[in-house]
């Protein structure tokens, strides 16, 4: 893996459009929930020479999978083409592509030299016959064409939703083997869409929640190494891990990154209470946050730092409450029915995702930072731990589904409610946490 | 937006929570009785200062109800053995491992388990067991004894186990 980040020299460049760039009247907006995908076509990209036939293929390839995996883009398939695109650089024969009603139209070339690959791409709004944004060049590895994929893919979905992207993302999670009463626990890091799964710890103590940093280069996690659980942290390039809180006779767990990414708030437990605290990385300092008979746990950072949401049973249950990052009076935010847990900030700053539980079922559901608006996305016998997509428009988490042979594995979901999709991965998986955009 | 007002629900229900004080003693469905052996035990039941006595004779676990930390009145019964036998057999520490059913978000589990944990310790020191000897540990729901998803295996799963030192379980 510290082979494919280092040699993944990604290098963008734009280049000029034979018409002159404007924005057509093509978008989708997605906020409103989009009910009719956007029909598009992606031909295969062009090789420039035999030696890139495979690589345009399997790009051209991912790129759709990113596109349609969103539920906001229907592709349409290369047996209903009437056009070819076999020059890069020919004019577009729109006729041939609004006969079959593709709205998008993706083109790209695919060059390899060596271990170098250079994809070329363009956008097309059909309907109004004209360049959506400008041509782009990505340059890399062949090790990293699937990110160049992804780095096609977002660029194609911000400049058609106006949004950020999130194909160019990765995942670590807990890998699961084995039944509830043996179950095997192991940090494992992926792409977004289940791709490039590694492994960076062993199954030898139960690791749980893996937390990325705000860069994506470390993970925060707890693990029960020492025979009682602490909180660890793992450098993603090297998998190099230390333990962060060990203090005798204490547990800690719950860990999560402040945007600075320097300051670590987690929660500490002493004599069966827990509560929040924050250690300085660099100092290795230690401060109390909450000081209180109840449990404290799960907090998350707002994204300019300010604030902490975290969850408590204060009142008699779980709540969810937002109070100063250093500490003081809490602002309790979640009045519904049941219980809440596991809130965390979106990275737009305008909403909290949570788990909620209420007659025996799970939801992951999202609310404004005030409370309000509350929307319940899901529903099962089990379904928690949400984690944002960097663009704060889809979550991921987890879904153990019942009895003895019950197992837990991925899912995302649109903050609409739409698009329930499965993340397939190679076993189990619990506690995803979704990184920023890669660089 | 009606899509959006189908899914609020707002309503504080003060009820609900006052029916869940952790301090109210002996909130009900816990404690069924023994808890269930199968852990291989040092020794044999047949000599009392062994740890399969300890756990087989004596009852190495506790029950709780669903998101309770109190003691019931045959988890004490269970933990005044328990400490007797500690007195008498001073050579031994213990680890107290506290867990939850998977009905729960992981960390309030990990939290809960904790408490539980924590519960049995200051009942056993408040016995006359010293507290240099007893440490605590909280599995949340990551160990489960029990896999059904129904609350016969989850009563079973709402447990603190007192783990005589040398016999950590997993």
């Amino acid at each position: 893996m510290k082979k494919i980040l280092a040699s993944l020299l990604l290098g963008a460049t734009l280049f000029s459009s034979p018409l002159a760039a404007q924005d057509g009247p093509l978008r989708i907006e997605i906020t409103e929930g989009v009910i009719e995908p956007l029909p598009f076509a992606v031909p295969g990209f062009v090789p420039e020479s035999p030696a890139a036939a495979s690589q345009a293929e399997q790009l051209t390839r991912v790129i759709a999978a990113d596109l349609t995996g969103t539920g906001l883009f229907r592709e349409i398939t290369a047996d209903a083409h009437i056009g070819q695109i076999t020059d890069f650089s020919a004019p577009i024969q729109y006729a041939d592509w609004k006969a079959i009603n593709a709205q998008a139209l993706i083109t790209g070339s695919v060059g390899v030299s060596g271990n170098r690959v250079t994809v070329r791409f363009r956008v097309w709004d059909v309907f109004s016959g004209a360049e959506l944004g400008s041509g782009l060049q990505f340059v890399g590895s062949t090790d990293g064409w699937r990110r160049m994929a992804h780095k096609v893919a977002d660029q194609v979905y911000s400049r058609i939703t106006g949004e950020g992207g999130y194909f160019d993302s990765r995942v670590v999670f807990v890998s699961e083997t084995g039944p509830k009463d043996d179950r095997r626990k192991r940090l494992a890091i992926m792409d977004y869409d289940g791709a490039n799964v590694q492994y960076l710890t062993d199954s030898s103590s139960i690791v749980l929640a893996p937390r990325f940093s705000p860069r994506g280069d470390k993970v925060l996690y707890t693990s029960y190494e020492s025979g009682f659980p602490h909180i660890h942290v793992l450098d993603v390039g090297n998998v190099q891990q230390r333990v962060l809180e060990q203090s005798e006779g204490t547990m800690s767990f719950a860990p999560r990154f402040a945007p600075d990414g320097q300051t670590v708030v987690y929660s500490l437990e002493q004599g069966g209470n827990t509560d929040l605290y924050t250690l300085d990385l660099a100092s290795g300092n230690r401060t109390r946050l909450t000081n209180a008979p109840s449990i404290e746990t799960a907090p998350s950072y707002s994204p300019d730092g300010a604030q902490i949401v975290f969850e408590s049973d204060r009142s008699g249950n779980q709540q969810l409450y937002v109070m100063p990052a250093r500490g003081g009076e809490a602002r309790r935010i979640s009045f519904g029915q049941g219980r809440y847990g596991t809130p965390v900030w979106s990275p737009r700053g305008d909403m909290i995702a949570f788990t909620k539980q209420n007659n025996g079922r799970f939801h992951i559901g999202v609310m404004r930072v005030d409370g309000s608006e509350e929307r319940l996305l899901t529903a099962s016998f089990l379904d928690e731990g949400p984690t944002w997509a960097p663009n704060g428009r889809v979550l991921m988490f987890a879904r153990e589904t019942q009895g003895a042979a019950g197992r837990s594995s991925l899912y995302s979901v649109d903050i609409s409610g739409r698009n329930l999709r499965p993340v397939r991965t190679p076993d189990g998986g619990s506690d995803p946490s979704w990184s920023p955009l890669q660089q | 937006m009606s899509f959006l007002n189908k899914f609020i629900t707002v309503g504080a229900l003060l009820a609900l929570a006052a029916c869940n004080d952790p301090s109210q003693l002996g909130g009900g469905a816990g404690g069924s009785g023994s808890a269930g052996g199968g852990i291989g035990a040092a020794g044999s039941v047949s000599d009392p200062t062994s740890v399969a006595y300890f756990q087989q004779a004596v009852g190495d676990r506790v029950l709780f109800a669903v998101d309770q930390s109190t003691i019931t009145p045959q988890g004490q019964t269970t933990l005044d053995a328990q400490a007797n036998w500690l007195i008498r057999n001073g050579d031994y520490t213990a680890v107290i491992e506290g867990h939850a059913d998977e009905k729960g978000t992981r960390e309030y589990n990990l939290a809960l388990g904790a408490r539980r944990a924590n519960a049995v310790r200051e009942y056993l020191v408040s016995r006359g067991v010293s507290g240099t000897r007893l440490r605590t540990v909280t599995y949340g729901k990551e160990r489960p004894i029990e896999i059904c998803s129904e609350e016969s295996c989850y009563a079973r799963n709402r447990r603190a186990v007192t783990v005589l030192a040398g016999g950590l379980t997993g």
